[in-house]
């Protein structure tokens, strides 16, 4: 019983860490940091995925955690790194929404879903109940930092942290098929969206001041 | 015998597989549009041998019932048409340079990629498989989206692919969710991700976790179909692509997702103490077609035009399924196969008539039956079908969509009513501009391919006039399955 509940806490400690490094994502100003804190998310959910493979007995996990480890913790933080001062937008501050209503989002957001997960899965095991707990608040703060930017780099690292919520529900579902199928097919959209930034050059989310020029892109004005 | 027909699903998956990795390696604009039909027409061919040969037992991976074969067949037929019609649209813009040899390789490439994805997702018994079918089919569909490059492609492409990612990860989130809720019953493991096994214990899942599983899968689904407040990528991914593209779009990618919202619906009507799922599909689908139907008048692209269209009968078919039972189930399936061939029979048209004119402004087109009288009668007819007037096939379905509505919620059936009659006013409206009047634009001549276009529009005058016994008989069958 001991070991079960160190295991417990462990899986916590790091599922918590996640929902942690999720709003400190929140409030980075400064691309470069914004990425930095995005590996260290990564790397969290590295030890978080690999600890799940660990207690469950289920070495294919591993796989996943390799995959989060080396493509989401190390590759892409680098390959974006690069981009960002290819396209010379490493000076930017930018957030479409100021730190503290942010902030304050965040929280409402981590609070619905522990509102909602608790509730609804009050009969199933107390680890995979608040595993989804974290999960969904990691999903809901990555959507809101995609929702909160206008920058495409900041907004690709809100869509990978969004993910990195998913992995770790899937990881914490026991025994759940094709997790490690569906982190590759993650990472190879994750890969396509980079590719695609950087291929094109997209710095912006494509919204101008200029209302007519923005018409005239969708062949609507008048 | 069950060797052989196990190999009907597999060509309907390992051709367009096949002949991907073919048309990646092969160079030459003829050679590959036309190995793009013959693939085409090899995998419609395979799809029709799944009602001949004897099915397979549904495995952890692949399922044939008769749900799904209705889908693949629609599929298949569509995806072999627009290839006709791909042919010629491409060899145009080859000419215009709009396009480059290498591009058109990839694109040819990509053309069967989707096919395959989709089909995939429509075979597949496995929600872990479903799902990443589908994500296949949309990155291919985005890749597409975006060829040629300019500013509001790539605009387009990046909205699609953003709202859709997202859209993937709820998804996502809610098939985490459901096998969470089956692992307790069913235990862990692949069988715990099974359709089949799903359904059978469907009644002893935990029901709060089905309900929150439902949401986000209607949330992450519902944004592939183009479904009202989740539609932001739609009419734009249709107007910036090229139009085979679009034609798939709104003929075949739409579907798939909605295939796969009926699956989890089906399954959350096996649970006696979940939520229904058909108010909640019911209320999005209302909420598409009067929201499609007030922008329609807005639209100056006409391209867009038909994308809002798209919208606003997606939200009939997915209402449709949200009543429920077997009237209403059997028009939401008829309206989906005659809102297929209807919507890509319009963008064969669009698409040559936007090369001829080279413009999508609905301004700048105008007296299409005198210049172009193949392509004008046969835009006429297009929207005519698509507006719901009769005897077109798709005047069948809404009325029978709206009859059984207003036997069980006559308020309802007002609301739907009043979309189906702005949709109306809209498009003749447009479409008087468009077809009659004083020639405006380009008048050189059509190199177009007819036979597609007639092909989908005949079929639907058929279906408007006469339905087959046994194809009724069929889609009762389906529409009971569908609860």
């Amino acid at each position: 019983m001991q070991m079960h509940s160190l295991s417990f806490d462990i899986s916590h400690t790091l599922a918590g860490g996640l929902v942690l490094i999720s709003f400190m994502m929140l409030y980075q100003d400064r691309l470069y940091s914004l990425l930095n804190v995005f590996a260290l998310h990564a790397l969290v959910l590295t030890l978080s995925v690999a600890w799940q493979a660990y207690v469950q007995n289920a070495p294919h996990l591993y796989i996943t955690a390799m995959i989060a480890l080396v493509f989401k913790a190390i590759i892409i933080p680098i390959a974006l790194h690069r981009i960002i001062k290819q396209l010379g937008i490493h000076r930017d501050i930018e957030s479409a929404v100021g730190i503290g209503p942010t902030m304050l989002a965040g929280m409402a957001l981590v609070a619905l879903s522990m509102v909602l997960m608790l509730r609804v899965t009050a009969e199933a095991d107390p680890l995979a109940r608040e595993d989804l707990t974290f999960a969904l608040s990691v999903v809901l703060l990555g959507l809101l930092v995609m929702v909160t930017r206008r920058n495409a780099v900041s907004q690709v690292v809100g869509f990978m942290s969004l993910e990195n919520g998913l992995v770790l529900a899937a990881t914490g579902a026991k025994g759940m098929p094709l997790v490690v199928e569906i982190s590759v097919a993650f990472s190879i959209l994750i890969a396509f969206i980079v590719i695609g930034i950087f291929l094109f050059r997209i710095r912006e989310r494509f919204d101008s001041v200029d209302v007519s020029a923005l018409d005239d892109f969708r062949g609507e004005r008048r | 015998m069950s060797a052989y027909s196990f190999d009907a699903v597999a060509a309907v998956l390992l051709i367009p597989i096949g002949s991907a990795a073919l048309l990646v390696a092969l160079p030459g604009y003829r050679l590959t549009a036309r190995l793009n039909v013959i693939a085409s027409f090899a995998t419609f061919l395979a799809a029709l041998s799944l009602f001949v040969v004897e099915r397979p037992q549904p495995g952890s991976y692949v399922l044939v019932d008769d749900l799904n074969i209705v889908f693949i067949v629609l599929n298949t037929f569509v995806g072999f048409t627009t290839s006709i019609f791909s042919a010629s649209y491409i060899a145009h813009e080859l000419e215009t340079r709009k396009l480059t040899p290498v591009y058109l390789r990839f694109y040819h490439a990509m053309y069967q990629t989707m096919m395959f994805g989709m089909n995939l997702a429509f075979v597949s018994n496995n929600i872990g498989l479903m799902w990443v079918a589908v994500e296949l089919a949309t990155l291919t569909t985005v890749l597409m989206v975006g060829i040629y490059r300019t500013h509001a492609a790539l605009e387009a492409a990046w909205k699609y692919f953003i709202l859709g990612s997202v859209g993937i990860a709820f998804a996502l989130f809610g098939t985490i969710l459901v096998y969470m809720a089956a692992r307790p019953v069913v235990g862990e493991g692949l069988d715990g991700m099974v359709w089949t096994i799903l359904i059978e214990h469907a009644a002893n899942f935990d029901p709060a976790l089905l309900n929150v599983a439902f949401i986000f899968l209607l949330l992450g689904y519902g944004t592939k179909v183009g479904l009202a407040p989740l539609h932001a990528w739609l009419p734009d991914a249709h107007a910036e692509g090229p139009t085979p593209i679009s034609a798939v779009l709104s003929g075949l990618l739409l579907n798939v997702a909605l295939y796969a919202l009926l699956r989890f619906k089906i399954l959350l009507v096996a649970n006696p103490s979940a939520i229904a799922p058909g108010p909640l599909m019911a209320t999005i689908g209302l909420i598409s077609v009067v929201f499609a139907a007030f922008m329609l008048y807005r639209r100056r692209d006409i391209k867009r035009l038909f994308a809002y269209s798209s919208i606003e009968h997606m939200g009939i078919i997915v209402f449709a399924f949200g009543m429920g039972g077997p009237l209403a189930n059997f028009a939401g399936l008829l309206h989906m196969v005659m809102h297929s061939l209807t919507k890509s029979a319009i963008f064969y048209t669009v698409g040559h008539i936007s090369q001829i004119k080279g413009t999508q402004r609905i301004s700048k087109i105008r007296g299409l039956t005198v210049t172009h009288p193949a392509l004008g009668w046969g835009l006429i007819v297009g929207v005519v079908a698509i507006a719901g007037l009769p005897p077109l096939g798709i005047f069948m379905s809404e009325f029978l969509v709206v009859s059984s509505t207003f036997a069980r919620a006559p308020l309802l059936a007002i609301v739907l009513v009043f979309g189906l009659l702005l949709a109306f006013g809209a498009l003749t409206l447009r479409l008087t501009s468009l077809a009659f009047g004083e020639p405006r634009g380009s008048t050189a001549s059509a190199n177009a391919s007819y036979v597609p276009m007639f092909a989908h529009l005949s079929l639907v005058l058929i279906a408007g006039v006469y339905l087959p016994a046994p194809f009724v008989a069929w889609f009762q069958h389906v529409a009971r399955l569908l609860g």
